[in-house]
């Protein structure tokens, strides 16, 4: 598929639930999007429109709360298209694209650990990924407001 | 009989730390845990305190080995965030640095790889090779490893005309070379019977896995930066992406092998058609923004990510390097291999290396633990490859 047709899909699948389109330039593409409909969207990308997932970036914002940007390419295309969810404080939660994408794994757990982020239906949080073992629980590295 | 071998976390070939727990049952490996982080530097959140000539410089030690992949995704990343284009002959000459990396990285490990199977021969001709590269970039630009070359909008070095027919020669000198390990490779009964089947990572594995590179590419998946979403001078030379359908230890090797004879033909081709010319724009400041910048590194796709508020400094900066996703793949690639293979398949995805310095056996049903040496794993793989000898002959 060219981005046109994958653009077209993804806007007449998704047309409600897009809250921003925005493009900075013609290859780089970010799409804001609430929470809830995260996984499902995430699905869509990885499953239907055959995308690979990058890598995720969480940032604390000084709007009062987190953002993720999911960043997701299409095979032999120049674009990066990033999904990104606002996650409003004190509850900074959203679904698990795990079970979905395995290489989600780490990147979910390191959100986790640096940011606070819990992500709903992670298959395995039990140990940290890379701070150390006896890291008192509840401070969170790239916090701002720590 | 199920027993637990924790490999690593440390070993002075290798320059992260991982670790890997591997789970066997009698001399199969059944499960893998990998555990990351022993060596996390934070380089994420110094980089908030850095402004953005010095964010280069930082990113370019996170690795010691693609020195320079990690400041190319950098500058993407900056140069997408400001809008900014750099002059032609400054793409041709980063092109030249990332392509010299490439060979040189690809030449470690092909060394260490051969060392892993019992070919030291193949070990030091390997490294020995690996100086010419290492010459060639000492000479363009003062150093052999972190060339400080690249920053947003320009490099900060010229190649002298004068030293380009030394380069050309330089190049001509290894290109035997790499027809040899070529050869070798392919012609070889012993490493074929090591290398084939083994540690295999299917088409769809390598999809959910989201691995890149010289991972990806053996598994039978196109990808690769510099075709997909081209920068520097990739565009405006002629080479080819080499992808293999059989995703084991040997694709991964010839993969790499061919990546170097590509790389050869685009540093040629780059020295034809450098014109004179300036090499930096000289950018005084960046805008508020967002900025995502991608390099082919010798390993695979390094991702930048950064954030800016209109300052001096990056507001956030995320990086992401290709063994972060390749690692994971171990998880699958290993199960069903024997012990004496794991370490080769472990350091077949290029982990910036395997390692063995620490082995304990732990038997579950007697409870108890047995201490050996990272040696005494290379010894296994050495007394395999020597076995097979004997069997055909040589």
């Amino acid at each position: 598929m060219t981005w046109e047709e994958i653009k077209k899909e993804i806007k007449d699948k998704y047309d409600k639930k897009i809250i921003k389109w925005f493009e900075h330039n013609d290859n780089r593409i970010y799409v804001d999007i609430n929470p809830e409909d995260l996984v499902e969207f995430a699905e869509y990308l990885f499953k239907e429109l055959k995308s690979r997932f990058i890598i995720a970036s969480g940032v604390d914002t000084p709007r009062g709360g987190i953002e993720i940007l999911y960043h997701f390419d299409f095979f032999q295309l120049p674009q990066v298209f990033s999904l990104r969810v606002f996650l409003k404080k004190p509850e900074i939660e959203v679904g698990s694209l795990s079970p979905i994408i395995t290489g989600a794994k780490w990147i979910e757990r390191e959100i986790h650990e640096l940011l606070g982020v819990n992500f709903k239906n992670h298959p395995d949080y039990k140990k940290h990924l890379i701070l150390p073992e006896d890291w008192p629980e509840g401070k969170y590295p790239l916090r701002r407001d720590q | 009989m199920s027993e637990i071998i924790p490999i690593g976390p440390y070993h002075p070939l290798q320059e992260e730390p991982e670790f890997f727990r591997l789970h066997v049952d009698g001399e199969r490996v059944t499960q893998l845990d990998i555990e990351i982080g022993y060596n996390h530097r934070g380089i994420e959140k110094l980089a908030e305190s850095k402004s953005w000539d010095q964010v280069v410089f930082l990113v370019e030690r996170i690795c010691g080995i693609c020195s320079t992949s990690h400041p190319a995704a950098s500058i993407n990343c900056m140069e997408d965030l400001g809008a900014i284009e750099a002059p032609e002959r400054a793409q041709y000459i980063r092109t030249i640095i990332c392509e010299l990396e490439r060979i040189h990285s690809h030449l470690l490990w092909l060394g260490l790889a051969g060392h892993f199977i019992g070919y030291n021969t193949v070990w030091m001709w390997a490294w020995k090779y690996r100086e010419i590269v290492c010459d060639v970039l000492e000479k363009i630009s003062g150093n052999r490893q972190s060339y400080s070359m690249f920053k947003a909008g320009g490099v900060r070095r010229d190649i002298l005309e004068d030293d380009i027919p030394w380069i050309r020669k330089k190049m001509d000198e290894l290109k035997p070379s790499l027809d040899m390990f070529l050869g070798a490779v392919s012609d070889d009964p012993v490493i074929h019977a090591r290398t084939k089947g083994v540690g295999i990572l299917t088409k769809q594995q390598a999809i959910d896995y989201c691995v890149v590179g010289p991972t990806a590419r053996p598994s039978g998946i196109e990808i690769d930066v510099r075709k997909d979403d081209p920068y520097f001078a990739y565009d405006w030379v002629d080479w080819d992406m080499i992808v293999m359908e059989e995703g084991d230890v040997f694709a991964k090797t010839a993969c790499r092998i061919l990546e170097m004879k590509e790389s050869v033909k685009i540093i040629e081709q780059c020295l034809d058609k450098m014109q004179p010319g300036i090499i930096d724009l000289e950018i005084k400041e960046l805008p508020a923004g967002e900025g995502i910048g991608r390099a082919e590194a010798p390993r695979g796709e390094v991702y930048h990510y950064c954030l800016s508020d209109g300052s001096n400094f990056p507001s956030r900066y995320k990086v992401r390097a290709p063994s972060y996703t390749n690692i994971l793949s171990n998880e699958v690639a290993c199960i069903g291999q024997t012990v004496a293979d794991a370490a080769l398949v472990l350091a077949a995805v290029d982990p910036c290396y395997c390692c063995t310095e620490r082995v304990v056996v732990v038997d579950d049903n007697t409870n108890t633990e047995k201490i050996i040496s990272g040696n005494d794993l290379i010894k296994l793989s050495h007394e395999k490859t020597k076995k097979l000898r004997k069997e055909l002959g040589i």
